[in-house]
Order: structure tokens, then sequence, then C-alpha cells
């Protein structure tokens, strides 16, 4: 295949899987959330109304474009762009299985985590660019909460690398292979000095999502919609379309870094070499279970206060962060070594 | 070509692709949907339906600005931590020390941001 035909054909696969995926969520969620709530969620629009949302899709695309008198019309044109793009991108480091990646960057979960903060960038500039008080108050608080919460999910997936001993996504699922005692699967997620750290990640990565214990910058009954209440048609499309990639990358980054991404232990390698999609559905199912697990937490608990958040992530994540990275190099470099009578110094 | 190339080569692509693939879905719907008559308050922010008073970029507590200093400094720090723990397996217990004292003068400084109330939301 020519470089360039390979380029086209992962831009063409990613955009669609993107956009399969927001269609999909979209459905999932209301029902979901309905099914949390004793109710149906949405039933009308084909059988069990999974045609939903494709309706929505079709109304999006028909409903009138407004531009506010007084917006910023270039930046209000532009947020929603600097809110896709790196949302889009996202989903370059994804290893879904072994070969089927659109890229195996060696930076790739830096590169990950680099372009999901240029997100709030263009969630600030959506609600400054509006020219509506709401949606400046929503934009700046959701660039400071998730600025807060970046610093403990970067943190967090630091004694990940320092186990596995690289950044590449593909190479972090390759340390993961195997099983402790021929039954254990050898996922980070099974070593209990990562487990704190995995309780930092889910609710740092709650919250660079926006999902709603931590969903200050839209809290519908605070703020109308945050910084997304002047946005109509595709632009608003766009920019909830790219939430809900985030949140699907996020749900894809824990499950590759903790639960061994596209492996299962008990099934051999060669099936996994026998069924190509074998790999790829494992991780699609694993991710969606990760997106079920948030929404269960976002259907569960109230809303927090911001400063409570703010708190939360600055005085409680980055410093219990920052002492599991020094535990789990000092069980990995002293403890361990100690008991095989092998420290190397 | 070689793959490291190829794969930069993806992430300019995807780049220019997003971009172009949101000013094409606009132009699309732009393209579908009615265009209503103006009337004189239908491109008023909306704002609960009261009418905005004041101009919209208001003033903001001083706060923020604080938290996203701590922001930088601390997101730079972080990943100077990362080649760090890609060369953790590598070395021996020396690694690991240099990284305590890294991380003792990372905390001693999130230490006196605390104490000096820079933490403090008000």
């Amino acid at each position: 295949m020519s470089p360039t035909l390979a380029v086209v054909v992962k831009l063409v696969s990613i955009i669609a899987l993107m956009l399969t995926n927001g269609v999909f969520m979209i459905y999932l969620l209301r029902k979901v959330l309905g099914h949390l709530h004793i109710r149906l969620g949405p039933m009308h629009v084909g059988p069990h109304g999974i045609l939903q949302t494709m309706n929505d899709v079709i109304k999006l695309l028909t409903k009138e474009d407004l531009t506010p008198r007084l917006a910023d019309k270039a930046l209000f044109f532009l947020a929603p762009m600097i809110v896709f793009v790196p949302s889009f991108m996202a989903y370059l480091a994804l290893p879904f299985s072994d070969t089927l990646k659109a890229t195996s960057l060696e930076t790739g979960l830096l590169f990950t985590f680099a372009v999901l903060s240029v997100v709030p960038i263009g969630i600030l500039l959506a609600g400054w660019s509006s020219g509506n008080k709401w949606g400046l108050l929503g934009g700046m608080r959701s660039a400071a909460m998730q600025i807060a919460y970046e610093v403990p999910l970067l943190l967090s997936a630091l004694p990940v690398v320092m186990l596995a001993g690289t950044t590449d996504l593909g190479g972090i699922v390759d340390a993961q292979a195997g099983t402790w005692l021929s039954v254990i699967p050898r996922w980070f997620i099974t070593n209990p000095l990562i487990w704190p750290t995995f309780l930092i990640f889910v609710i740092a990565s709650l919250i660079e999502v926006n999902q709603t214990p931590f969903d200050m910058s839209e809290a519908e009954s605070e703020l109308v919609a945050g910084f997304g209440a002047d946005y109509s048609a595709m632009k608003f499309g766009l920019i909830y379309l790219s939430e809900f990639s985030n949140t699907f990358v996020m749900s894809a980054l824990g499950v590759t870094l903790f639960f061994g991404g596209w492996l299962v232990p008990w099934i051999p390698m060669s099936w996994y070499e026998a069924v190509p999609v074998l790999a790829p559905t494992v991780f699609m199912l694993k991710t969606y279970l990760g997106i079920v697990l948030m929404w269960w937490i976002r259907g569960t608990y109230p809303r927090v206060r911001i400063d409570q958040l703010m708190d939360l992530g600055w005085k409680r994540l980055i410093p219990a962060a920052l002492v599991m990275i020094v535990l789990t190099g000092v069980v990995d470099k002293l403890i361990v070594p100690l008991f095989n009578g092998a420290v190397s110094w | 070509m070689e793959s490291a190339a190829m794969d930069h080569l993806a992430v300019g692509a995807f780049v220019l692709f997003g971009a172009a693939f949101v000013v094409l879905v606009v132009w699309v719907s732009n393209l579908l949907s009615p265009k209503s008559a103006n009337s004189p308050d239908r491109l008023e922010p909306y704002e609960c339906g009261s009418e905005p008073i004041g101009p919209s970029w208001v003033q903001f507590r001083v706060g923020y600005y604080v938290y996203a200093l701590l922001f930088v400094v601390f997101d730079i720090e972080t990943v100077f931590l990362y080649p760090w723990a890609v060369a953790f397996g590598n070395i021996g217990v020396f690694i690991l020390v240099e990284m305590v004292v890294f991380i003792a003068i990372l905390a001693a400084g999130l230490g006196y941001a605390w104490k000096e109330g820079a933490l403090r939301w008000r």
C-alpha cells in the first residue's frame, strides 16, 4: 500500500469509528441513564428507539446555525474546531490490536494526553466567544477544573509507565501479557500497588470528560448549558460529538493502561492470530464496559461544588499520586529485590 | 518510507483533515438549514430569557490565574517525570534516589503554595 493511501485509509476509518461511536454512545447513554432512573429512555423511533440518535443527527444537520449578536464571530467558529480536532487526533495512538492502530508513536501515551489537553482551550474559547455570561462562566470553570485534574491524571499514569518501561501504548499492552500463577491476568490492575493509582486515574478521567458528578462547566441547573448555551446546529453537534468521543478515548486509555488492552490471558495467542477481529472486539467490549461504568457513576452521584472539586484535586489527589509514584518505585527497586536477594544499585 | 516518519505524517494529516471536516460539516448544515427572517431579539445571547445587562466579558476572580500558574509549574514537572519513568527499569536504586529528591522538591513547592493559601478557592 502506498503511504498516501495508507494515511487516507486511516483518516476514513477513524472518522467513521468516531461518528459511529458518537451515535451509538448517545443512544447507550440515554438507555443506561434511563434504566438507572427506572424509566425506559427513547422507545419510539425504531424498535426500542435505536433510530433515535440518527433522527437527532438529521435534526442537527437541518437546524438553523445561529451566531449571537454579541459573539466574537471568528472565534465562535474556531472554537468547535479547536474542540473537535484534538479529540479526533486522540484516536491516533490507541492500539485496537497488535497491528490495528493508526500509528505506533513511541510517545503514544504522552501524545494522547497532550492532544486531550487542548480541548479545554476550545471550551474556554467557546464560552468566551459566545458573548454570554453563563457561557463565559462555564468555560472558565471547565478550564480551571480540567487543568486542576490534568496533573493527577498524568501522575496516575506514571506508575504504569514505570512498570512497563515505555510510553508506547502498544508496548504497555505487551507488558501485560501472560498470567500470575497461570490464572490471574498480568494486567496492571491485578497488582495491588496499582489500585490507589487506578482510583486516582478514574476520578481524574471523569473530570477530564466532564461527567456528571463533575460537570460544573455545563451544570444545567446553574449555568443553563454553560459554554455550549449559544451554540446551535452542527457546531453544537461537533462539540458534543467530541465530548462523547473523549469519553471513549479516556475509557480506552484506562483499558490500555490497567486492563491489558486487547489481551485476555486465557485466550491463547494462536486464536488472536487466527481470528484478526478478536483483538479489536475484546478491546471495544472492555472500553464500552468502562464507559458504562462511568455512566453508572454519573447516574448515581450528585454534583459536587467547585471549591470541593478544586480541593480534591490539588490537596488530595496530587499528593496521593506523588506518594504512589515513590511507593511504586521503592517496592519495585528495593523491597521486591531484597526478597529476591538481588538489589541492583 | 520509514515508519516513524509515516506516523508523524499521519499526525499532520489528521490535523488538516479534522479542521476540513469541521468546515465541511458546518457548510453542509448551512446549506440544509432554513433561514428565518430576522427579528430584533433572535440573535440576543440566551441568558435565561432576560435581557443581557452590561458587557458579557466580565471580570474574573484572580484565583483562576493563581491556579493556572500552579498548573503550568506542576504540569511541566510531571512531563519531566515521564522520561525518568521510561528509563526506570534499566537503572538501579540510584535512579530512585534521584527522583525521590526531585519529588520532594515538588512536594515542598506544593506545600508552600498550600500554606500561602494559593489552593483556597475564594
